[in-house]
């Protein structure tokens, strides 16, 4: 299979300097690619610019082989979902949070489908966390950003969150998992990309 | 003395300051320390004042053309005052310039086009004014709990963003209640007029002279402008302030996921 995402001379300027510059680097469709590095090293940035919440201030970066801003971003969201380090849960039921096909996306996270009519905000964050996930699974995405989808949850429901990832890339579903553990990204991960604080030398 | 109107020389403003005075003994006693406030404030009063009074009795006698450049001078102040409040939202004068021209022309329009006042700068500056100082508190409002909950919620915000939402969508909660919170505290006052306070209107023209059912006409009408004038300003201010927090691809602006929240 060839490249998911390929990321060409990114540059990107934060308040105090740049975050990101002259970056590289090749996202494979297949399997899981942890993003390691320092805090304040710009991997979350980096994965927020793949499904464009954020654009490079120099650079670009390919989906599919096209320019990301080539395509309409409703859509590009709609087949690279992001799913953030704090689940975020909406008013209502799980069910209303997941949309259509509920019934078969909570197994698929390792949820009970009884939970679907207890309301979003009564789950454990473990629990809320896979609920974020069966949601952007809802959407039918190619791809899943995850940002450090363990760093608020416990040991218990942090191995079952892992084995959960693992699970959708041998799925087929390309994955793109930021950590700042390296042990997460050895154990789990089929390859590892490195982002170097700017400044650094590569 | 039976007729309050013009029967107010300059004398009786000059001993009316025995009432300040009494403020000013007050703040002393109490050290509240707002003697030099008091002071500030019957002065810039008095000055502010006669200025307008001097202005309105020049357009009222023989220069009602002037009438429109009062309300635009009127609706410059009230953007400046309603901008600089609104810190850290993108092009906030333009906003503010946006809402109060739609709601100050959208109200007077349809009083003047429906015939209900006269074309005449006695009933078009005074209802005008109303409008604009009540306009521009609804457009402040809007625009800074528009920015404060988008920067509070911006973690939501972009999670409705990354599930395919537009920008409208995923803003939609925040922009329905700061609407409500623009539009309420005209819509209560509306409902207990008259029980809680008599209003300004009303007043005016009950000292004035004018009988009580001749001063509620007026006040309903101004009730109802003011229903307006704030609507528009509301629905203006919204959409333009939530078109400014996203670009035109659905992403939060950056400068307000910065901010501290």
């Amino acid at each position: 299979m060839g490249d998911r995402f390929e990321l060409r001379d990114i540059r990107v300027e934060g308040d105090d300097g740049p975050i990101l510059e002259g970056f590289s680097a090749r996202i494979p469709a297949d399997g899981l690619t942890a993003v390691v590095g320092p805090s304040g090293s710009g991997k979350t940035t980096l994965l927020r610019m793949l499904n464009r919440l954020d654009d490079p201030d120099g650079g670009e970066i390919l989906f599919d082989g096209r320019d990301v801003r080539s395509y309409d971003v409703l859509e590009l969201r709609r087949r690279v979902q992001h799913v953030g380090q704090v689940p975020v849960t909406f008013p209502g039921t799980v069910a209303d949070n997941v949309g259509a096909g509920w019934e078969e996306l909570l197994p698929r996270v390792h949820l009970d489908a009884g939970l679907g009519g207890r309301l979003a905000d009564l789950l454990s964050v473990g629990e809320a966390q896979r609920m974020c996930l069966a949601r952007a699974l809802a959407r039918g995405p190619d791809c899943l950003l995850l940002d450090e989808p363990t760093s608020a949850l416990d040991t218990a429901s942090k191995g079952e969150v892992e084995r959960l990832v693992r699970s959708l890339a041998d799925d087929g579903l390309t994955v793109v998992m930021v950590t700042h553990e390296p042990r997460q990204a050895t154990e789990i991960a089929d390859r590892i990309i490195t982002v170097a604080p700017a400044g650094d030398a590569p | 003395m039976n007729d309050l109107a013009g029967g107010i020389s300059f004398a009786d403003v000059a001993l009316s300051l025995c009432l300040v005075a009494v403020a000013v003994v007050i703040s002393r006693v109490q050290h509240a320390d707002l003697e030099t406030d008091i002071v500030v404030a019957t002065v810039r009063s008095f000055t502010q004042l006669l200025a307008v009074g001097l202005v309105l009795d020049y357009v009222f006698a023989s220069h009602g053309g002037l009438t429109p450049v009062i309300i635009a001078v009127m609706i410059v102040t009230a953007t400046l005052t309603s901008g600089s409040r609104a810190r850290r939202v993108p092009g906030a004068r333009w906003i503010a310039a946006a809402s109060l021209t739609v709601a100050s022309a959208g109200t007077i329009g349809l009083l003047l086009v429906l015939r209900i006042i006269p074309a005449v700068p006695r009933a078009v500056i005074p209802l005008g004014s109303m409008i604009i100082s009540n306009a521009m508190n609804t457009t402040s409002l809007v625009m800074t709990r528009l920015r404060d909950d988008l920067a509070a919620h911006r973690r939501e915000v972009e999670a409705r963003l990354s599930l395919g939402q537009t920008s409208a969508e995923a803003a939609g909660p925040w922009h329905r209640s700061a609407l409500r919170t623009g539009m309420l505290p005209v819509i209560d006052n509306t409902k207990v007029v008259g029980l809680v306070a008599l209003p300004g209107a009303m007043t005016g023209m009950l000292l004035a002279g004018a009988s009580p059912s001749a001063a509620i006409r007026l006040q309903l009408v101004v009730m109802y402008m003011l229903l307006a004038g704030n609507a528009f300003a509301a629905l203006v201010a919204g959409k333009l302030t939530v078109g400014r927090f996203f670009t035109a691809d659905h992403q939060l602006i950056r400068s307000l996921r910065r901010m501290p929240s």
